[in-house]
């Protein structure tokens, strides 16, 4: 093993280990960022929300956007398969419906970057989760 | 490079462990390798979450998921069920007592939701065998920042912070460092004080499991600003683990160079070595400890001289805690403001205790100082165990007293629990209930003290010797209203005339008792009754003749056949011949035969 030879090289190691390290601070701080979760039960990954996930996962962190995003079983829209609820801090969840790539893209850039509603949205008659 | 996109945590702390932790974690891993999915979960091993009692316990990131009580055979299903499809396994969530819902992730336990972990920052968090983890959560960054600061500047933050000694005395610890660092000597040591004797206490076992670098790192800050270049870790061997971890990072740390010479260029040099204990409470106590390190008797000497002065092989030697050290990186990065702004007004920041006895939730929290007993018990503990009635708390183990229902909403800090005839200790808390009898828990201290007496001086040799005698005696129903002022007297005289730490506060659970419970004494005494039942030879087992039908069952299940009665008529017992082993209220079907 390298020596770490002065507090800037320190430094630099721990800006190196930091993304390992991301998922984990971030889930400890969840209600303070976008949460972002993904429908995974058999209806949700036949129609590709593995993919969606990963997608939101790796675009995030590209776009500099603080996310934690999981995945949760069924909720409950088949129909409109895959489904993601998306809660930006303060306020209310959303459910939005038939994701794919491109409109997670539209998500991600319209609601979660500037507040804009997209379509797609399911109404949800809870407030939160919890 | 893979990017995970879930981790699960797993403890490894020593409760944990205990319950098969280690086979789950090499289960979770070939579950995910036969899944493909090692690239995308990683499976981490920590230090202690805390929650011991309900251990093994695994946590599943980023939902914060917290599965309790995991068996080896459980992988199976997590890895199928909530790795691949997003369902949570509701059988092994934490249900909350009180509610008796399941609790879906950590942030809804009460058991976290008043908790600030400063100490125990790391602990469930990072693998603790992984220096790399410690470096990304900013770890060896304060030591960095002091190498760029004068000693005293070093010394000034820690006084501001206003952090007191964790090993129970309660001593500021910037002056403490100060005192050492304006003693020159041509070599001076560093000792971290990992002795852990209290019964029932963990918190230094937990914090050197789940984060050895966080003591290593202090220090060396400490090190640096007295100017030693040798730190000892003195350590009880009953701690394998925690001996373990440290090793671990020691070697790391020494690989990376953040010990060793000229660290991180500063031209300042620091080692750590270790030091087993056999495990005597007093060695804890700093001049027998020191003693202890220098192949003497672990007893000890007069102070002063004060290890400031002269200590470790006569030369000028800081002792700290183990939790103390913890804080310390954490305050320098974040400042002495930061830190002061957490507490009350002369105890600064958190502390961890360990909670036990008859509680929900038993295990290893840190509060605010100034939480109060309340707030400990019925939100974090989770209430008295099956609904029974909360009696007294002890604090502050051998050394300190019990608090009762009229102190439950005392903000806890150092001076608080002194003034309530208590003391903060080293953080161990049991919790007693309706069932305990105070004379019974105050003769079970005594009974640790005079075991644990070194016998160097009189007082504390034969005076806790007599007042366990008297407690005993009491408790056989033997005791007299005379006994009761012995005692007071008696554990006076300890405390003003015994030498060290242990013989001062001695009997400080027995006038806690007198104090708060003196009924429960008189009880004894005079109409030599237990009121709450646990002292045996004072109970008597009695047959109800109105409930009685005379079934026969009773005697003929007494092993000393004390029973007497003619089938179908009310049966009597022999109180006198009576061994009180409660076979035969065990087997009676009528609920004829009661405790008085
Ligand atoms: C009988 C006795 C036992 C003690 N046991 C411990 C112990 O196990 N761990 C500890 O840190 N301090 C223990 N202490 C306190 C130490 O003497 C010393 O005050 C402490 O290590 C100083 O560190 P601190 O200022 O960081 O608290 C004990 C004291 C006495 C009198
Ligand atoms: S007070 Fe007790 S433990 Fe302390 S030196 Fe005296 S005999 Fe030993
Ligand atoms: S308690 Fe035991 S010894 Fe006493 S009467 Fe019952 S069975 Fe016999
Ligand atoms: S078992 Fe109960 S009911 Fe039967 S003889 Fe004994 S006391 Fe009476
Ligand atoms: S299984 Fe897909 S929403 Fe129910
Ligand atoms: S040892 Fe696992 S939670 Fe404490």
């Amino acid at each position: 093993m390298a020596k770490v030879k002065s507090l800037a090289d320190l430094k630099k190691m721990k800006d190196n280990l930091q993304s390992k390290m991301d998922l984990r601070e971030k889930s400890d701080a969840p209600n303070s960022m976008v949460q972002v979760k993904v429908g995974m039960a058999t209806c949700g990954i036949a129609s590709g929300a593995k993919e969606v996930m990963n997608f939101f996962i790796e675009e995030s962190a590209k776009r500099g956007i603080s996310a934690v995003v999981t995945q949760t079983g069924c909720m409950g829209y088949c129909y409109a398969e895959p489904t993601i609820e998306v809660i930006i801090p303060g306020k209310d969840p959303i459910v939005f419906g038939d994701v794919d790539v491109k409109r997670a893209d539209e998500i991600i850039e319209k609601y979660i970057k500037n507040g804009e509603l997209v379509d797609g949205i399911i109404p949800v008659n809870y407030n939160t989760i919890d | 490079m893979e990017k995970y996109k879930m981790h699960i945590l797993i403890c490894g702390g020593t409760g944990c462990r205990a319950s098969a932790s280690e086979l789950i974690q090499s289960n979770l891993e070939n579950a995910l390798k036969a899944k493909g999915l090692e690239d995308e979960v990683q499976v981490v091993t920590t230090g202690c979450f805390g929650f011991c009692e309900k251990g093994p316990i695994v946590k599943i990131l980023p939902d914060n998921t917290f599965y309790v009580e995991v068996k080896p055979e459980d992988v199976d299903e997590i890895i199928e069920e909530h790795i691949i499809k997003g369902r949570q396994v509701m059988r092994l969530l934490y249900t909350d007592p009180d509610k008796k819902e399941t609790v879906s992730d950590s942030k809804h336990m009460d058991f976290y939701k008043k908790q600030i972990r400063i100490a125990l920052r790391n602990c469930g968090f990072i693998n603790p065998e992984n220096i790399d983890e410690y470096i990304a959560r900013d770890g060896y960054s304060a030591l960095g920042k002091c190498f760029e600061m004068t000693q005293q500047a070093v010394i000034d933050i820690v006084k501001a912070s206003g952090l007191r000694g964790r090993g129970g005395g309660g001593f500021p610890t910037g002056l403490k460092w100060e005192f050492a660092s304006k003693n020159d000597a041509d070599q001076k040591y560093v000792v971290c004080n990992a002795d852990e004797g209290d019964p029932g206490a963990f918190m230094d076992r937990s914090i050197l499991e789940g984060d050895p670098h966080s003591v290593l790192e202090a220090m060396a800050i400490c090190a640096y600003t007295m100017g030693a270049d040798i730190g000892v870790i003195y350590i009880r061997a009953e701690y394998p683990l925690a001996i373990e971890r440290l090793k671990v990072a020691i070697k790391q740390a020494r690989e990376y160079g953040l010990l060793g010479k000229d660290i991180l260029g500063s031209g300042f040099n620091f080692d750590v070595e270790m030091r087993y204990g056999a495990g005597a409470f007093v060695c804890g106590e700093e001049t027998a400890l020191i003693h202890s390190m220098e192949g003497l008797r672990g007893e000890p000497t007069v102070k002063p001289p004060f290890p400031a002065e002269s200590g470790y092989n006569g030369k000028p030697t800081n002792v700290n805690n183990v939790e103390t050290f913890a804080n310390i990186p954490v305050i320098i990065n974040k400042g002495a403001e930061w830190f002061s702004s957490i507490g009350t007004e002369k105890s600064k920041g958190t502390k961890v205790f360990a909670l036990a006895g008859k509680i929900n939730n038993v295990g290893l929290i840190e509060v605010p100082m100034g939480t109060t007993l309340r707030e400990v018990i019925y939100e974090i503990g989770g209430g008295i165990k099956d609904g029974k009635k909360f009696k007294a708390v002890q604090t502050g183990g051998p050394s300190g007293g019990c608090l009762t229902e009229k102190h439950l909403d005392t903000p806890i800090d150092f001076d608080n629990l002194l003034a309530a005839g208590s003391m903060m200790g080293s953080g161990g808390m049991i919790v007693m209930d309706e069932d305990n009898c105070m004379v019974s828990m105050a003769k079970f201290y005594l009974e640790f003290t005079v075991e644990e007496s070194c016998g160097k001086c009189t007082p504390c040799r034969v005076g806790n010797k007599r007042l366990h005698e008297m407690l005993d005696k009491i408790t056989e129903g033997k005791g007299t209203l005379q006994d009761l002022d012995l005692l007071r007297n008696l554990s006076g005289v300890i405390k003003d005339t015994s030498l060290c730490g242990l013989g001062q506060t001695s009997p400080n659970p027995v006038l806690s008792t007198l104090d708060n419970f003196y009924d429960e004494y008189l009880a004894h005494v005079v109409d030599h009754k237990c009121p709450s039942g646990q002292c045996k030879a004072l109970m008597q087992y009695i047959i109800d003749p109105e409930l009685c039908v005379g079934c026969t069952l009773c005697a003929r299940n007494c092993p000393v056949d004390c029973i007497a009665g003619e089938r179908k008529e009310a049966h009597i017992i022999d109180v006198e011949k009576c061994i009180k082993c409660g076979a035969c209220m065990d087997k009676c079907k009528f609920n004829a035969i009661s405790i008085q």
